[in-house]
């Protein structure tokens, strides 16, 4: 059955892995799938429903990117990776792009070989205190008890906040979210420090919500990206590329639904002509149809609806955009231009 | 002097007097709470302390299991139902029932697949576990894993007749053989299978069957409790073969052979199974190229029989250790040869010995099934932990969906421990 091609999976192994990473694309296209890691589960971002699809903002990622290559979102086969697996899964082949709210460091693009595409939420180290405690910034804090994941860059960032403001606090190591949210609500801490969307995540299933304040210091750097392996330059650009259309599309007003419409014929603004494929062969450029962007915007809508659907103000996550609006609100979205 | 004799006795009882009921505190409930219960001063103290704190506990748990919602779209609205109110939100384990027990990616037309083979298990365990019943029904018992196989992956249906097929030649040659050697049989079988094994590859249809009934369900698409029964089930009869094999190599008189065995299973012993969870996962990716990786299911099963094998193998160690040395010399002065005096009165009493054991690794192994969700396979645990919580219906609810793993890991462990006691009573020979 599997043997000869398990005997002969172990004589080619080192020759494959050095030669794997190639061409990427034509893997794609003849599996006539995009292997997409995603979490196991994080609120928003990348999560089943009742009926097993996959929805969430990094989903909306895979499918977009899905969609520019086969024209079809649903296109994807989504590997569900672990904090621990996703960066061997990648590594490996195993998936062709890691869409798993994973932070943009140095040692990871140069360190670990990767590359990472763009940055499709800025997210930081933020605190979530009760009303009733009267906190109304980080810095009145002083000797508080503090719960904090252990071993994470949350625990130094802590840290060195506390100490560059000369005050002191009391750390609760704790091991997971879960358990974080349980030894805060029976009042084991005073304050509980972790990314602000997961905050927001985890103040959304209180009972009470209202009752819990996040804090409006962000005390840490931490810009989520999607990333693809060193070295496959070409479907790295295509990854970059759908990620800054979907980035444009929303600056540009294109939505998903007007976008069947603008793309239909060329209209009078050039810079949407490029993106939709009715104007130049940006397409071609990266070895796509000329209507690549316009599928990647119809899959699940540009930027703004995506994070509006997903993790929005009007879902029970509740996240403003924030640092995550268009540059041309006073954010940090910002993508070059389409020429 | 008048005649007072026959006044002399005032009554004479002539029958029985019926017997009293006894007194109420020395007979019936009263005479239990007695003697049970309030026996003395420290006694009555500890009744009453342990009655209070089991109110205490009914007054905590029953409002909230009583009152529990059954039906609701998300935890908001179960909030909103119970407006206040003490209740547990059971509609998670309702809305996401067939999520808990078959994964969410299992397809939701082909659920009837593996409940069969969940139902014919039993028929297939019946003969193994309970030696009284006809031993026709074995029959049924080998052919059952290529069924369930053909049953829960579906694809093609030469896969499974090809690999049954392959067996079948294997033992075919061996029985052939083992009359003149046991080794030469053994190798000669394994060769016999490997041949089927590899000329019946050329015949299955390489694409996979992608509709109908019987289409191809991948591996990772497998989830929830069927999982874990699936990994415990497998692991635990691999495992138990495996565990004797080693065992006896560990004891045997050929330097190699014992070699072998110890470095194996100190090795095993040695490791968590976590790591060797992870290496499966993770580090033999680097080894395949990525069209080629073997079966992560496989590879899971390949980890964890290993692990439990090592244990089991110490186990029955001990209970070979545990036989008289006369019982060895007795399989000698018969004329046994090794293979037969092993088969026939070694073992036997030595396996007596070690159910206990076996039983212990064996629920030990059923609950370590749940460690595969931290390598993103969704069992139950995983899907509890991935899937269910980070929806935004459902996130927040905790004690409702671990205490229902809970109950289910409760039933199946029970269930094996009461088997075995059964098996230790049905299996005493000695008179106590």
């Amino acid at each position: 059955m599997n043997k000869t091609v398990f005997f002969g999976a172990v004589a080619v192994a080192g020759l494959a892995a050095s030669m794997g990473s190639a061409a990427t694309l034509d893997d794609i296209k003849e599996r006539g799938s995009l292997n997409c890691g995603v979490t196991t589960g994080l609120v928003g971002f990348a999560s089943p429903d009742a009926n097993g699809v996959w929805t969430g903002f990094d989903v909306g990622v895979c499918r977009a990117v899905a969609a520019a290559i086969f024209g079809d979102p649903t296109a994807v086969e989504f590997v569900p990776t672990t904090g621990k697996t996703r960066f061997t899964s990648l590594a490996s082949g195993e998936i062709d792009l890691l869409a798993r709210n994973t932070t943009w460091t140095f040692s990871r693009d140069v360190d670990l070989k990767f590359d990472f595409v763009g940055v499709n939420y800025y997210d930081g180290q933020g605190f979530m205190v009760p009303k009733e405690l009267g906190v109304s910034s980080a810095k009145d804090l002083d000797g508080a008890t503090v719960c904090i994941q252990t071993g994470t860059t949350t625990e130094l960032n802590l840290a060195d906040f506390f100490r560059t403001n000369n005050i002191s606090y009391e750390p609760v190591p704790i091991e997971t979210n879960a358990e974080a949210q349980q030894q805060y609500l029976a009042g084991a801490c005073d304050v509980y420090t972790t990314d602000a969307s997961g905050l927001a995540a985890t103040r959304a299933s209180f009972e009470n919500p209202a009752d819990h304040v996040l804090l409006p210091e962000i005390i840490s750097k931490e810009p989520l990206g999607p990333l693809v392996r060193h070295g496959d330059n070409d479907f790295g650009d295509i990854a970059r590329w759908t990620l800054n259309a979907l980035i444009t599309a929303e600056e540009l007003g294109v939505t998903s639904a007007n976008v069947e419409e603008l793309g239909a014929a060329a209209g009078n603004n050039p810079e949407i002509n490029r993106l939709l494929g009715t104007e130049g062969e940006l397409g071609a450029m990266l070895g796509l149809e000329a209507d690549w962007a316009k599928n990647a915007i119809a899959a699940g809508g540009n930027y703004g609806e995506l994070f509006e659907k997903n993790i929005g103000e009007n879902t029970p996550i509740g996240l403003a955009r924030g640092l995550n609006a268009q540059w041309t609100d006073g954010g940090l979205i910002y993508s070059p231009p389409f020429r | 002097m008048t005649n007072n004799h026959d006044r002399s006795i005032a009554f004479v009882r002539t029958e029985d007097v019926p017997a009293a009921p006894p007194p109420p505190n020395a007979a019936g409930p009263t005479k239990w709470l007695k003697d049970n219960l309030f026996a003395t001063i420290p006694n009555s103290i500890l009744t009453i302390v342990a009655l209070l704190v089991i109110y205490l506990i009914l007054q905590g748990t029953l409002p909230w299991l009583l009152n529990g919602v059954w039906v609701s779209p998300s935890l908001s609205v179960c909030r909103d139902i119970l407006d206040g109110a003490t209740g547990a939100c059971f509609a998670v384990l309702t809305e996401r029932w067939n999520q808990l027990l078959f994964g969410f990616q299992y397809p939701a037309d082909l659920y009837w697949r593996p409940g069969l083979a969940f139902i014919l298990l039993f028929f297939a365990a019946a003969p193994v576990l309970f030696f009284d019943l006809p031993r026709k029904l074995l029959i049924f018992t080998a052919l059952y894993p290529f069924i369930a196989f053909y049953l829960i992956w579906g694809g093609s249906i030469l896969t499974p007749i090809v690999a049954l097929v392959g067996v079948v030649a294997g033992a075919a040659v061996y029985q052939r053989y083992v009359k003149g050697s046991f080794a030469l049989g053994f190798f000669a079988g394994i060769v016999a299978a490997l041949i089927v094994w590899n000329l019946g590859g050329l015949i299955i249809p390489d694409e996979e069957i992608t509709e109908g009934a019987m289409r191809s369900v991948a591996s990772r698409d497998l989830g929830g409790f069927m999982l874990n029964m699936m990994l415990g089930v497998t692991c635990v009869s691999l495992s138990v073969p495996l565990g004797i094999a080693l065992a006896l190599g560990r004891q045997s008189s050929m330097p190699l052979i014992k070699y072998i065995c110890v470095i194996f299973i100190e090795f095993i012993r040695g490791v968590p199974l976590i790591t060797l969870l992870f290496v499966a996962s993770v580090m033999l990716s680097y080894f395949f190229p990525p069209e080629a990786t073997v079966d992560l299911f496989l590879r899971v099963v390949i980890m964890i029989t290993m692990f439990s094998a090592a244990y089991i193998a110490e186990v029955i160690r001990g209970g070979l250790a545990a036989l008289p040395k006369g019982q060895y010399e007795a399989g000698d002065s018969l004329g046994l040869d090794y293979a037969q005096s092993m088969r026939l009165i070694i073992l036997p009493q030595a396996l007596k010995i070690s159910i206990p054991g076996i039983v212990n690794v064996a629920v030990g192994l059923f609950k370590d099934t749940t460690l595969v969700s931290v390598i993103s396979m969704f069992d139950l645990v995983g899907m509890i932990r991935g899937p269910i919580l980070a929806s935004t219906d459902w996130q927040g609810i905790y004690w409702e969906l671990f205490g229902f793993a809970a109950l289910l890991f409760f039933v199946v462990c029970y269930g094996i421990s009461q088997y075995s006691q059964w098996l230790e009573r049905r299996l005493a020979t000695d008179h106590r």
